[in-house]
């Protein structure tokens, strides 16, 4: 098992704002970590400095690199994202981000979706990456909707999308922000049994949410932000049932 | 009667002409107006650049976005007649009287006039267009460019057609300011046509129904252009793609 994220003194300042106030997390491989918190307490902000979508002020993301994988070994090579040699677009395309607004591509159908990120920034060949966008497409339950474009699509079908077009990049990690917090409610369901299905398969997930049955019930950790600080953080069971902290606590309390 | 006797002798005497004239209208104002979406969308890509994380290249890109906004400023402040003449006879003075073949000075002229102009309906194209599509391709490690030319600027296109299309019907009919360094468009001829015939009213007269045609015919192509862009308002289920993908 090896660190994918290894994050120390995170901060993030907006102007005179300052968002992230020094965040410490380290993530292994195979864990699903939940984001919970208040609004505006930083978790969207967090997450889009993991992928570079914002500049981080200060602090350090070192990524656990995987340069060759078998059966029995892993080599991981472990660097600086915030490097300024450090090549950040082929690093995004490891690390894959489903966003609250899905952002499919407007002007492409699902499986243009799914595949113009294979060619184009893998460099696959067109056949790889259709084969490999409809082994996603068929496991989030959208392969029939290869031909249709994102303005025929329910949120919950684009969502849908929008996660094979993230794993069809065979990213190392997943990062949700909100998934499901766009959507009508008879459609979060599709979208969390998705999620449940990644999670139990072994991948690697950070999972900003308001569902705190997902976070309960599916991830392995919780982490609870507050005023751009992590204020608490340990395993679901614990987090739900006995949380340490007043503000953890007043929080639950709020959303439960 | 005298009017269309007349008219009937204009076009039976000097259809070649007058052909001559709506061929290179025409021309200069299709090339004109390609170069010019060309020119307008390799500026908007430039001025979407996010700043590089190199001190010095960001410098010389501050400097390129300045030189853009001066070119920009100065074509869409000045005439175009006054462009032409400022072109065609500063190239003269420059290169010791030697003077720049027609053809292709009027077609450098109104392309970068039209690429001013175009830059900007570019840039409005690309302001409106979702936040979450640059992210969307940015977070899959697209680069700035295939960000650009495989997600935004194909939607971009698609709204500003109408816009770029209005431009092609203005080239249409400013191409007639070229006359003034001798250009060959439909204007000059017919001011060479009304000085051997005298008739200048009829001649006008049938450059007149001329213009019209051409733009007219355009603005139907291209509305035409645009409901094939909508594209389809259905899409088909398919059963088992994967042995399709096979
Ligand atoms: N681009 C920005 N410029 C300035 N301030 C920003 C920017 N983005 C976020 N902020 C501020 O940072 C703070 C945290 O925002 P963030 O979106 O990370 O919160 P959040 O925890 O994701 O909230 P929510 O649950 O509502 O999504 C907010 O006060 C917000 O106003
Ligand atoms: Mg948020």
């Amino acid at each position: 098992m090896y660190k994918v994220f290894q994050i120390t003194n995170l901060k993030k300042d907006f102007g005179a704002n300052q968002v992230l106030k020094g965040i410490n997390l380290t993530v292994n491989a195979g864990e699903v970590i939940s984001v919970i918190g208040s609004s505006g307490s930083g978790k969207s902000t967090f997450l889009r400095c993991l992928n570079l979508l914002e500049k981080p002020t200060d602090g350090k993301i070192v990524f656990g690199d995987v340069v060759q994988s078998s059966a029995e070994t892993i080599v991981v090579s472990n660097c600086n994202v915030l490097d300024a040699a450090f090549d950040v677009t082929k690093y995004r395309s490891k690390v894959g981000m489903v966003f609250q607004s899905f952002n499919l591509f407007n002007n492409m159908n699902v499986l243009k979706n799914c595949m113009v990120g294979q060619c184009k920034v893998l460099g696959r060949s067109k056949e790889e990456a259709k084969a490999n966008a409809i082994k996603y497409l068929q496991l989030v339950g959208m392969d029939k909707y290869v031909n249709a474009r994102p303005r025929h699509l329910s949120g919950g079908q684009k969502q849908r999308v929008a996660i094979a077009r993230a794993l069809a990049m065979d990213p190392q990690v997943l990062l949700f922000d909100e998934p499901t917090s766009a959507l009508d409610p008879e459609m979060v369901g599709e979208v969390l049994d998705v999620m449940t299905t990644l999670a139990k398969s072994g991948r690697t997930m950070i999972v900003v949410t308001h569902e705190m049955g997902f976070a309960r019930d599916v991830s392995t950790r919780v982490v609870f932000m507050d005023q751009g600080v992590i204020a608490e953080e340990g395993d679901p069971q614990q987090i739900f049932t006995n949380p340490q902290q007043e503000r953890t606590k007043q929080f639950l309390s709020r959303v439960l | 009667m005298g009017f269309f006797n007349t008219v009937y002798k204009i076009i039976t005497t000097y259809w070649k002409q007058l052909l001559i004239g709506v061929g290179n209208t025409m021309l200069i104002a299709l090339v004109s107006t390609i170069v010019g979406l060309l020119i307008g969308i390799l500026v908007g890509i430039y001025r979407t650049l996010p700043p590089a994380r190199n001190g010095f290249v960001r410098v010389l890109q501050k400097i390129g976005d300045v030189l853009l906004a001066i070119y920009i400023e100065v074509f869409r402040s000045t005439p175009m007649m006054v462009q032409s003449m400022v072109i065609y006879w500063g190239y003269a003075f420059m290169s010791g009287g030697k003077t720049l073949p027609l053809l292709p000075a009027a077609l450098f002229i109104v392309s970068i006039n039209t690429g001013a102009y175009i830059s900007e309906i570019v840039r409005g194209g690309i302001i409106s267009i979702d936040k979450g599509q640059f992210e969307g391709a940015q977070a899959i490690g697209m680069t700035h460019w295939q960000t650009m030319t495989k997600v935004v600027v194909p939607q971009v296109l698609r709204n500003i057609l109408p816009a770029v299309g209005n431009e092609f019907v203005i080239n249409i009919k400013d191409t007639s300011v070229l006359n003034v360094i001798g250009v060959v468009e439909l204007f000059y001829q017919a001011t060479v046509i009304s000085k051997f015939t005298w008739a200048t009213f009829e001649t006008y007269a049938v450059v007149c129904v001329l213009y019209f045609v051409m733009t007219f015919t355009i603005t139907l192509i291209l509305r035409r252009i645009e409901k094939a862009m909508e594209g389809k308002a259905h899409f088909d289920l398919v059963e088992a793609p994967s042995k399709e993908a096979m």
